[in-house]
């Protein structure tokens, strides 16, 4: 027809399309070769810049050419006059935007901009800055140059409020941003100094309110959206408390001193190093877990001189230092043992520090989030939130509604249905840890309370006797041997299949494990290490069933009195 | 055009609007020879869009009772007997009631004069031969402070859609930008003198002759419409490459009216989130039923109840508060209270909101230099693939051979008889006597210069649209847009400011002039006590009443060739989804087996003929477009 566009047919196009690739692949490869080829003849000159910058431009994931040209640059800039040297970093700067470009997301070009960046004498940071607010514009989500732009703001030593208001412009526009939140959580704590008393990272009232309301109104506009609700729990947390001995127990019996410790660490030389003061003169001592595991652990213990508690002296003063922590301990005369513990209540270790007025907030919050949750009833992250915020406000006065609203909880997300029973045990066992030290007693009884997990133990150094039946437990875990003080052991009816937890405990003496999942005698073989174990019972376990268990047992631990099967 | 035309085309297309320019385009891209012509001296008949000069001349000619000019009857020599004539109108009559107020001062502009008069006005401090500076002043001024924002927004249309100014724009604008620039260095040499002096009030007070001056700033459409950002047309554009050929600009704003009182209407997921009118449980109710409109057809039970009841009815269902249901029914849906019903809210609701976050914030684009620029567009298009285009060219009439009842030729007014297979004609051109058995609508129309934002914000750069629900019992929602400088349709610190509504009164000013009072003030050279004022001042008004030609069937007119197609003017509606389904609703009967407006090829996959016999047009060239649009605006051109 008159007139008519004629264009290239598919097979055509396609043809053209290969014959262009082949070459394309052909080039590629030989400027490969050539930089390999003058890396190892050691030419690092600026031909190898050109040659990588072909590749690069294609393939800016290529690490090994960034490699490359770093050598050369370094290289160069021995040789050059630093004129000439200034005109290859500029050159250099340029192209590392033109790949940015072309792949606003690899790793290797941000992170030879940031080696550049780092090595100039006089680094024009807030062309990065310009550059970063550029690449955010197009991509609000591209954590690759969110990364950069915290690298070049704190280079450039960016006031915290300044990035703090960039952050609030790309929430602004699109506040599903986990780059943006985390960095406002990063940006947050620097804004204003906190009184040395608090711990660091922790938010004055005001700004956690302002906080508070902003992220209440993302996910009121969009409750689907975690990015909000993950900041939300974010604000709701605590700090990592400040390091504290919690608590130092001597045992007079066992001629031992056991040592609970705000966080799990590895007493070992040159990671933590404990120092014991026994009447005021050090003591060199070991120290080990009671698991006898060298992994991080909260409680560490170590074993005083068997004729230290012969002497003469009425009462022995124990003191220990831990970097800059220290607690004492007295051993009177006549006392089997002795000990020197924070309390989990003073501590308000299960909830915020609260003030009067961040508890009103918090209240409204939680009013709030009942609000949507109305609206949304199947929400989870709306239901996940007002039980973290009941505990927030009081673990014990809202007990019952937070079991409550985890039962709508498991409903309506079912597929982390294990999840949040792992969870709700730990809000459990908080609690009743908490009602075990308003009472002041030494004995817990979490008997059918659904557990399917033990945690907190390191709470438990002074317990002696612990009821876990009727749970729903699989296992004693290794974090039980922390329970130094335990004279008797419940389980019965639980689901355990291990009780490698059992081990070492030098008090035991009675351990009920009825009604359980134990298949072998061999599954009970550490109990061999608990010294004064005189009764265990272990009636309708599959173990039963097995002829030769009886006496298997009996030969294993034969310190053991009574054996019921 | 001293040359004759060929004699022989495939399509000849009359007049220039919208849906003619999209039908020529396609013909041409599909190889189809065709003549476009059209009787006026603008491309883009009820479409156009003129400066202020352009528009004057428009205006006049409207309201002026010309003469038709003598019958020129010699063509009649021209039809055979075998055929019969179907004769064009002379003179169009789809525009009535115009109607022009001028509030600002109209009187003689040199200032040296209005010294002594009006003592207040800084005008009068100027230097002699400077008599609009402060003004000039003034938006130097803005335009350091507001760079980032025009800056910023033309750079996302660009990434999306790929436009690019057009030639004549560049030279267009690169000639206004460089003699401001000029203007404005003088000037700036001029403020710190001036500020001393007058100690004045920092208003100032913009004249007539201003306007006239700067007349060349503005873009006036005679339809206002705007682009969904997944409509028709936008697809169309960018699909066909003719995207660019123009820029487009984000409307900024969703407004509405409520008890009075101009609000933002919180539309966006962002707009919700940084809304601080709503309480959080209202921005979850609206955005649960926002959630739910996007795909309510795969929920019929939460609506089936409400089929028969009106939208309004059955947004009160929805949990939703009085203010909530205002936005959602006038402001998002843009239905009326009374008259649409459920299935129409939901499905216009759905249709904003899928038009949402494309581009922007809101739903909408607005093409840079007005919506005028549209069929010209089209019409490069079309010239570029080889279309002959023909302004001030009037056909005389149809010629129709009586046996086949095929129209056959034009007779243009020199007389020229050039035949074609087919022929598309505008609804305008059509003479009573083709279309006794029509009856039409007719839309009313207002535009409005003025010197303030309906709802002042942080930036003065807003395009908002805003609809304003009856006012009272009779009357009609009324589409507001109001443009700011920045959209190329108004001068520096103006707003220029379209009212479209159907038309049930009279004329266009009965029905529109009760909410223009309700959004504006006349003007007046008065410092108010108190500072601000509360609304913004009316510098300028036009009234019209344009006829509404969409929606006629076929069979309405009288004796229509087989392959004769009527294309309606500009409708009532936002958006410019009608124009491009009677385009391609055409082209499909023209070119049945033929790709409406495909994607230009490669141009490495092109062909080129190897024995040298090029075609005529293969690929876009800049020059070959130039001298189409070059056509436009004669007195443009001998400046350059």
């Amino acid at each position: 027809m008159h007139g008519r566009l004629k264009v290239k047919t598919t097979e055509k196009q396609a043809e053209a399309k290969r014959v262009e690739r082949e070459q394309k692949l052909k080039l590629y490869r030989e400027a490969t070769e050539a930089i390999f080829q003058k890396r190892q003849e050691g030419h690092l000159d600026e031909s190898v810049l050109e040659l990588t910058s072909q590749i690069l431009g294609a393939n800016p994931d290529f690490a090994t050419m960034w490699n490359c040209r770093r050598e050369v640059l370094m290289h160069l800039e021995t040789q050059k006059s630093p004129e000439e040297f200034a005109t290859l970093v500029a050159a250099e700067l340029g192209f590392l935007e033109s790949c940015l470009r072309v792949n606003p997301k690899s790793y290797g070009t941000w992170h030879h901009r940031c080696w550049l960046l780092g090595r100039l004498p006089e680094p024009n940071w807030t062309r990065e800055l310009e550059l970063c607010a550029k690449f955010l514009e197009a991509d609000e989500r591209n954590f690759h140059c969110w990364d950069y732009r915290r690298f070049v703001a704190q280079k450039a030593a960016v006031p915290p409020a300044e990035e703090l208001a960039f952050t609030d412009s790309l929430i602004t526009r699109n506040f599903s941003n986990y780059s943006s939140w985390h960095y406002r959580s990063c940006l947050l704590p620097k804004l204003q100094p906190l009184p040395d008393s608090q711990p660091p990272g922790r938010l004055p009232e005001d700004i956690l309110l302002r906080e508070l309301e902003l992220v209440q109104n993302a996910f009121f506009t969009d409750p689907n959206d975690q990015s909000a609700w993950f900041y939300h729990r974010w604000l709701l947390g605590r700090a990592d408390p400040k390091d504290a001995i919690r608590c130092l127990l001597v045992s007079r019996n066992e001629a031992c001193l056991t040592v609970c410790f705000s966080r799990p660490i590895i007493v070992s030389p040159g990671i933590e190093t404990l120092m014991l003061f026994v009447d005021k003169s050090p003591l060199p001592v070991e120290w080990r877990t009671p698991d006898g595991r060298n992994r991080p652990n909260y409680v560490w213990l170590c074993d005083l001189p068997t004729d230290f508690f012969n002497g003469q002296s009425p009462q022995h003063s124990f003191s220990l230092m831990w970097g800059e922590v220290q607690k004492e301990c007295v051993l009177y005369k006549g006392l089997k043992e002795s000990w020197c513990q924070d309390s989990a209540t003073d501590e308000q270790l299960f909830r915020m520090e609260l003030s009067m007025e961040k508890s009103t907030v918090l209240q409204s919050e939680l009013e709030s989030c009942k609000e949507l949750q109305d609206l949304e009833p199947d929400n989870k992250w709306c239901l996940l939130t007002i039980i973290l915020l009941m505990r927030a406000l009081d673990p014990l006065v809202y007990e019952k509604d937070t079991l409550k609203y985890f039962q709508a909880l498991k409903v309506a997300d079912p597929m982390r249905a294990s999840y949040l029973d792992d969870l709700r045990s730990k809000f459990l066992m908080e609690n009743y840890i908490l009602k075990m030290e308003y009472a002041d007693v030494r004995v817990l009884d979490l008997s059918y309370k659904d557990l399917t997990l033990l945690c907190h133990l390191d709470q438990l150094l002074l317990v002696t006797h612990l009821n876990l039946s009727h749970n729903l437990l699989r296992s004693l875990p290794p974090a039980l041997a922390m329970l130094r003080c335990l004279e008797v052991l419940q389980a019965d009816g639980n689901a355990i299949e291990s009780v490698e937890g059992v081990v070492n405990l030098p008090r035991l003496q009675e351990l009920s494990l009825c009604d359980n999942r134990l298949q072998h005698p061999l599954a009970l073989q550490t109990l061999a290490s608990c010294p004064k174990l005189s009764l265990l019972s272990l009636e309708c376990n599959p173990l039963c069933q097995l002829e030769a268990a009886p006496e298997e047992l009996r030969a294993m631990l034969p310190g053991v009195d009574r054996i019921l099967t | 055009m001293a040359d004759k035309l060929p004699s022989e085309f495939d399509v000849i297309v009359i007049g220039t609007g919208l849906p003619e320019s999209i039908i020529a385009a396609a013909c041409s891209r599909s190889g189809q020879s065709v003549l476009h012509v059209d009787s006026r001296s603008y491309y883009g008949g009820n479409w156009a869009g003129f400066n202020f000069s352009g528009l004057l001349s428009w205006i006049k000619e409207y309201q002026e009772e010309s003469d038709v000019g003598e019958e020129w009857a010699a063509w009649q020599e021209l039809i055979l007997e075998t055929e019969e004539a179907i004769v064009l109108r002379k003179k169009d009559q789809t525009v009535q009631h115009v109607e022009v107020i001028c509030y600002v001062r109209q009187d003689s502009d040199d200032p040296i004069e209005k010294a002594g008069a009006v003592q207040k006005n800084p005008v009068s401090v100027m230097s002699p031969g400077l008599n609009d500076p402060l003004d000039t002043v003034d938006t130097s001024c803005s335009d350091t402070s507001e760079l980032p924002a025009p800056h910023n927004e033309p750079e996302t249309a660009l990434e999306v859609l790929e436009v690019e100014v057009t030639l004549e724009k560049e030279n267009q604008h690169g000639y206004t930008s460089c003699s401001q620039s000029a203007l404005e260095r003088d000037i700036a040499e001029h403020v710190p003198i001036m500020e001393d002096v007058a100690n004045a009030p920092k208003k100032h007070w913009i004249t007539y002759s201003q306007i006239v001056k700067e007349g060349r700033k503005f873009n006036i459409d005679l339809t206002s419409k705007l682009l969904y950002s997944r409509g028709l047309l936008i697809d169309l554009l960018i699909k066909s490459n003719v995207s660019r050929y123009a820029e487009f600009k984000n409307v900024t704003r969703i407004l509405g009216y409520q008890e009075g009182n101009v609000l933002q209407v919180p539309c966006s997921r962002a707009d919700v989130f940084n809304s601080k009118k709503l309480t959080m449980v209202e921005k979850r109710m609206l955005m649960k039923f926002l959630t739910f409109c996007l795909d309510y057809e795969q929920h019929p039970d939460e609506y089936k109840a409400y089929e028969q009841s009106t939208f309004s009815e059955y947004l009160k269902t929805q949990k939703l508060t009085p203010n909530l249901r205002h936005f959602v029914l006038h402001s998002i849906a843009m239905t009326s209270e009374t008259s649409s019903n459920t299935l129409d809210g939901l499905r216009e609701t759905r249709n904003f909101l899928q038009c949402l976050g494309r581009y922007g914030n809101t739903p909408f684009l607005f093409p840079l230099y007005g919506q005028g620029e549209m069929p010209q567009c089209f019409c490069r298009m079309c010239a570029v693939f080889g279309g002959t285009y023909c302004l001030n060219h009037a056909v005389q009439c149809l010629v129709v051979d009586k046996e086949s009842g095929k129209c056959k030729a034009i007779i243009d007014h020199f007389g020229q008889r050039i035949s074609a297979k087919y022929f598309v004609v505008e609804d305008s051109y059509l003479s009573e006597k083709t279309c006794s058995n029509v009856t039409y609508r007719q839309i009313s129309r207002a535009v409005l210069i003025t010197d303030g934002s309906i709802l002042n914000a942080d930036s003065d750069q807003h395009i908002s649209i805003l609809t304003v629900p009856p006012v009272e019992p009779g009357s009609a929602a009324v589409r507001v847009i109001e443009l700011c400088s920045s959209t190329m349709t108004c001068m520096k610190g103006t707003y220029l400011v379209h009212l479209t509504c159907m038309s049930l009164k009279k004329t266009a000013r009965e029905d529109l002039e009760l909410v223009v009072q309700k959004l504006f003030t006349p003007y007046a050279e008065v410092e108010l006590e108190n500072g601000e004022q509360e609304k913004p001042s009316l510098l300028w008004a036009l009234y019209f009443n344009m006829r509404d030609s969409s929606g006629i069937n076929r069979d309405s007119y009288n004796n229509l060739p087989s392959n004769m197609y009527v294309c309606s003017g500009p409708d009532c509606f936002l958006g410019n989804e009608h124009a491009v389904k009677q385009a391609k609703t055409f082209f499909q009967h023209i070119l049945p087996n033929e790709e409406f407006c495909p994607p230009l090829p490669n141009p490495e996959d092109i062909v080129f003929d190897g024995d040298g016999v090029q075609p005529e047009v293969l690929v876009p060239k800049p020059d070959t477009a130039k001298e189409v649009t070059g056509q436009r605006n004669p007195e443009e051109h001998a400046q350059e």
